[in-house]
């Protein structure tokens, strides 16, 4: 167990076993993805109330729900990174930002494109939209303030501090957020929620969340690699490894 | 397969347009998210290549430049 | 404790010097709202509907705009290093300072909104809520506002980037703050958004000076 947590903490180590885990999950994403895609957008029937614009649920939803995960892996990573100094923890903290931040931006795009067929505009001040977007205002913030310092060490440790509190205003902001719009609801938007979804449709959508799951580990651990030999471009390790390539 | 021909699926009903555009951007950023810290990683190891034959390596045709 | 006291009589002290400083954020406020019936067109009927809102997104600004400057001259002259040294508790040392903001703004501005909020043509019977509101929230506005400044106290062009930072952590203030005035407005009692400012300033109070502490901590270091 503890000998775990120390490879864990060993950038080599960590470097070699994220290559070995993209090598099978990678080519194992693009297939949930692509067959998700495909059987979401072609072998599933129309919504009989929106019609065909619905498909865009098999990416706003994943996108939106990997998006919002992903804030609390970075807020978890950087609070192990404060309390126990793991510098891979920091790392794994500054690889989450700008994937976040991406994965946010298309729930936002999706969702904008989405509503233009279903409530007739680009943009509505729904409650989940504006939640959406303060999310990515919270990604990027740590994303500038990590580019603000000139010592990374203590860009690090900032943004860590960043996201911890922003993790405990996440769910203020949201429950305010909605309550907001509750009172504010206005009567154009007729999208009442709908709570039961047919298991023709629930099936692709599972299949895409998990995708989207996937592809978001892929996507931190190719950050972590790169992250991980900028940092220790100076070292044994990777001069040999820089070498044999 | 729900739509009956290629013409069908592109149009859905008029709200094709919508859906592709949809999907194409996701996949352009996924694409992006994945090429960039490949890319950077291929970089960083070449620079960190020449760097070390630079480093290794004897100092040739000094006298030229 | 004392030294805490101190220290706040002591940033009160510093402010009171100077006066056009403290002046500042409330010229900011007057000047900003001055904006929105050019903006947005003299009628008073809809003037008096944007009011709530006018006058709370220009609190906040003012609000964010003065936060940045908390720590800057401590930090330049070095005397920040010697309170993270000094064997007090950080944590209420911290607090002094955001009191002392409190007070050099968010309270003058609750006090003279007033005037600002009859210029819009609001309501005089909705004032109270809007005092109150203000007295509340400001001060979590204060505390969100000290948490990152001590993140951007180091860096050379902070002033935009604490914006970044802190407007998204800003919003459940606004929301309430906006809707106590609102509630007022329609008649029913503004005591539960009042209750709930209340609340986010205790919940802000007990975890915000541990986040400003530890930001101060990595500020000085780097």
């Amino acid at each position: 167990m503890w000998s775990f947590f120390h490879k864990l903490g060993s950038p080599p180590w960590l470097y070699s076993i994220a290559g070995t885990v993209l090598r099978y999950l990678l080519p194992l994403t693009v297939l949930a993805l692509a067959s998700g895609t495909v059987w979401g957008l072609l072998f599933t029937s129309p919504d009989f109330r929106q019609g065909n614009s619905y498909r865009i649920i098999y990416i706003h939803v994943p996108s939106a729900v990997v998006a919002l995960a992903g804030y609390y892996v970075m807020a978890i990573a950087g609070a192990v990174s404060l309390i126990w100094r793991m510098k891979m923890a920091d790392v794994a903290m500054k690889a989450t930002a700008p994937i976040g931040a991406a994965f946010t931006f298309i729930a936002l795009f999706t969702g904008a494109v989405w509503g233009k067929p279903t409530w007739g505009a680009w943009w509505v001040w729904d409650a989940r939209i504006t939640s959406m977007l303060v999310l990515l205002f919270l990604y990027l913030g740590v994303v500038a303030l990590y580019e603000a310092y000139d010592n990374k060490e203590a860009a690090g440790k900032a943004c860590a501090v960043l996201s911890l509190v922003g993790m405990v205003n996440i769910p203020i902001i949201y429950k305010s957020v909605d309550w907001w719009y509750s009172l504010h609801q206005p009567a154009s938007i007729k999208f009442t929620g709908e709570s039961t979804i047919d298991s023709s449709m629930m099936y692709p959508l599972l299949l895409m969340i998990v995708a989207f799951y996937a592809l978001f580990t892929c996507c931190l651990l190719l950050n972590m690699r790169t992250e991980i030999l900028r940092r220790e471009a100076r070292t044994q390790w990777v001069k040999k490894l820089a070498e044999g390539s | 397969m729900f739509f009956d021909s290629l013409q069908s699926a592109l149009y859905m009903d008029g709200h094709g347009l919508y859906v592709w555009v949809a999907y194409l951007v996701t996949l352009l950023v996924i694409i992006v998210v994945i090429a960039v810290p490949v890319r950077q990683r291929k970089r960083l190891l070449l620079q960190l290549a020449v760097q070390g034959r630079r480093a290794a390596g004897p100092v040739l045709r000094r006298e030229e430049d | 404790m004392r030294f805490c006291l101190r220290l706040l009589l002591r940033q009160l002290a510093l402010a009171v010097r100077r006066p056009i400083e403290i002046g500042q954020p409330l010229m900011f406020f007057a000047m900003v709202i001055a904006l929105f019936p050019l903006g947005l067109g003299p009628d008073p009927g809809s003037l008096a509907g944007f009011a709530p809102g006018v006058l709370w997104v220009t609190a906040l600004l003012a609000n964010l705009l003065s936060a940045d400057t908390v720590f800057r001259s401590d930090f330049d002259d070095g005397s920040l290093e010697q309170l993270l040294l000094s064997p007090q508790p950080l944590f209420l040392s911290v607090l002094a300072y955001i009191g002392a903001h409190w007070l050099t703004t968010g309270l003058l501005l609750a006090l003279v909104s007033p005037v600002f909020a009859l210029m819009l043509n609001l309501s005089p019977a909705v004032i109270g809520s809007l005092v109150m509101g203000l007295l509340l929230g400001t001060a979590v506005l204060s505390l969100l506002g000290c948490v990152g400044a001590s993140l951007t106290v180091g860096l050379k062009r902070g002033g935009m980037l604490i914006s970044l930072l802190i407007l998204p952590l800003y919003i459940p203030v606004l929301i309430f703050g906006t809707a106590a005035v609102q509630a007022s407005l329609d008649g029913i009692s503004a005591v539960p958004y009042l209750a709930m400012l209340a609340a986010m300033l205790c919940l802000a109070i007990a975890l915000a000076p541990l986040a400003v502490a530890a930001g101060l901590r990595i500020s000085v270091d780097a």
